[in-house]
């Protein structure tokens, strides 16, 4: 069973910031949704190897020339805050 | 002549000809857009300035003696695409300024083929859904019912194509995103086999099984843009170098000598009857084009929706952590520090089916679960690719429904996540195999919704999933079917 703790718990790690009636709709809604994943546990699978993706290639490498960049100009009308072609960001270090 | 209702090969003819210029078609579906999209709501955004700039650079190519499948061709985009200069929402609020600053590598092939992008097309969330009801910009309708849902999530790509506000159009398929609102919608919609189409410039949501497909009027439409989109490319180290065909060499009208497996765990339960009736019915129709069928077993298909629904949300819970209010997009504006200000954005750009998704896979991810569920799925993911890899070694092609039901009235799962995920029951375990799969309309139940049947294929071998679909477009006119509008 996930509880409220886990809900508030998980919502910290994804930075979610969710509103008492969220967290109340998940709690139920996540509870439901992994009520029903338990249907795996119906299959041995302790000689299965996990799958992670189905292309059997790896390693894919190419040269390293050096190709331009975005443009900066256009990359920086995205940003919600700039200033002298740099992202603006929250202070992170206390004064 | 009704412009507008024409296949892409239909409107190349008469672009040939010289009948048409790529310009009256841009004005014609514009037409259409103006007088239909109130109703129907398939685009978010339109760019005629643009699109009649791309039509008059078609028209003086095909002065210059230049001609190609796609040239002049009106097409429409989902929001999920970047487009370079034009706004790309992914349907989130958290997107909703964001202008790539470069094109998707599909947009680059269909613009060097001279295609007019005539706007971008309403989804899903982020195209986590099936019923394109989980949209910023609002709802999409089904033109056969406009209380009906389009499917989802490329629910405004197949809602414009079956209303005929564009010729074609892309959508993305992760677990059916293609293939459902195709259903949903009686159109024609591709998903290729996992690395055929390069991701690049498709914003990432469950980046192991996101596709690019088209969705078209008819069978030989698909192959067409097919031969455009497909290919390796370096920026997309998932992308196959494998060689591509002229996927419309498939396209024999004949099934001879074809084997058909027909999966008995997806005729079982939940299954409406119409649709069944349909499927059957189809199959029957490729016997007679000199298909020959089996049934074949795919034990673990029963396991792919709860497989999908802790994999896709992993994944989508660690590519959705860009999304933090820096580079680009939404940022809100009260904030006091920086974790704060994470916190805030995320919450207030998410909509609600998103933030379900982030937390299911972060709850999947997290420390104590990951092996019970993340690795646990991944395992399962293994038993039902194997599930196909033995089902392919006795048949050509397996051929299922495409969906359980019919288009649902739109609010009917709103309240039940569950329920709405069950809906992906068919399509799922394909992407999660990686295989190629098709959705050609096969029939329509007594309320005239339509029904799809899906054609999923070997690795890599789209040829044959059209060249089934294709004979059963030739033998059928369900294609050729209009939504009352």
């Amino acid at each position: 069973m996930i509880t409220r703790e886990d809900v508030e718990h998980v919502a910290e790690l994804a930075r979610l910031e969710l509103t008492a009636a969220e967290k109340e709709q998940f709690i139920a809604q996540l509870n439901n949704i992994l009520t029903y994943f338990e249907k795996l546990n119906e299959l041995d699978t302790s000689d299965v190897e996990p799958t992670s993706q189905v292309i059997p290639m790896s390693n894919v490498f190419r040269d390293d020339a050096v190709q331009p960049s975005l443009d900066r100009t256009k990359v920086l009308q995205n940003a919600p805050e700039e200033s002298h072609f740099f992202f603006k960001v929250p202070r992170i270090i206390e004064e | 002549m009704d412009l507008h209702a024409l296949t892409i090969h239909e409107l190349q003819d008469l672009l040939g000809t010289r009948e048409v210029s790529a310009r009256d078609l841009t004005e014609a579906f514009y037409r259409r857009i103006a007088a239909l999209d109130d109703r129907v709501h398939a685009y978010v955004t339109l760019t005629p300035e643009q699109a009649f700039e791309q039509a008059d650079r078609a028209d003086h190519r095909r002065q210059m003696g230049e001609s190609g499948p796609l040239l002049g061709i009106p097409l429409a985009i989902k929001d999920v695409i970047c487009t370079a200069g034009i706004r790309t929402t992914c349907g989130s609020k958290i997107l909703h300024n964001f202008v790539p600053p470069y094109d998707a590598t599909v947009i680059e092939h269909l613009t060097a083929a001279g295609v007019i992008v005539l706007g971008k097309t309403n989804m899903d969330e982020f195209a986590m859904g099936l019923s394109t009801e989980h949209s910023a910009s609002g709802i999409t309708h089904n033109p056969w019912d406009l209380s009906a849902i389009p499917g989802g999530s490329s629910g405004g790509s197949a809602a414009a194509v079956a209303a005929d506000e564009c010729a074609a159009a892309l959508g993305s398929d992760t677990g059916g995103s293609v293939r459902q609102p195709a259903a949903c919608c009686g159109i024609v919609g591709l998903k290729p086999t996992y690395g055929r189409v390069s991701r690049y410039g498709l914003v990432a949501f469950a980046s192991s099984l996101d596709q690019i497909g088209p969705m078209t009027k008819d069978v030989r439409d698909a192959a067409l843009i097919m031969n455009v989109i497909g290919g390796n490319d370096p920026r997309d180290s998932t992308s196959a170098a494998m060689p591509m065909p002229d996927f419309t060499r498939a396209l024999t009208g004949s099934a001879t000598g074809l084997r058909l497996g027909i999966p008995r765990e997806y005729f079982v339960g939940g299954i409406d009857s119409a649709v069944e009736q349909a499927v059957q019915a189809a199959v029957q129709v490729l016997e007679e084009v000199g298909a020959t069928t089996a049934e074949v077993a795919l034990p673990h298909s029963e396991y792919g929706v709860a497989a999908y629904y802790i994999l896709a949300p992993s994944e989508a819970s660690s590519n959705l952590a860009r999304y933090d209010g820096i580079k680009y997009g939404y940022r809100t504006p009260q904030w006091s520090n920086l974790r704060d200000m994470y916190m805030h954005t995320r919450d207030e750009g998410f909509g609600a089916e998103v933030k379900r998704r982030i937390m299911l896979g972060t709850y999947a991810l997290s420390a104590g679960y990951y092996e019970a569920y993340y690795q646990k799925a991944q395992q399962v993911r293994t038993l039902i690719l194997r599930d196909f890899e033995e089902a392919f070694r006795h048949v050509d092609v397996i051929v299922a429904p495409t969906a359980p039901t019919p288009a649902f009235k739109i609010g009917e799962k709103t309240d039940d996540p569950l329920q709405m995920y069950l809906s992906d029951v068919f399509t799922v375990p394909v992407n999660l195999a990686g295989l190629p799969g098709i959705s050609v309309p096969c029939g329509f139940n007594s309320a005239g919704l339509p029904i799809g049947l899906q054609i999923i294929g070997k690795p890599f071998d789209e040829e044959t999933i059209l060249r089934v679909a294709h004979a059963f477009e030739q033998h059928t006119d369900y294609h050729r079917r209009k939504p009352p509008l």
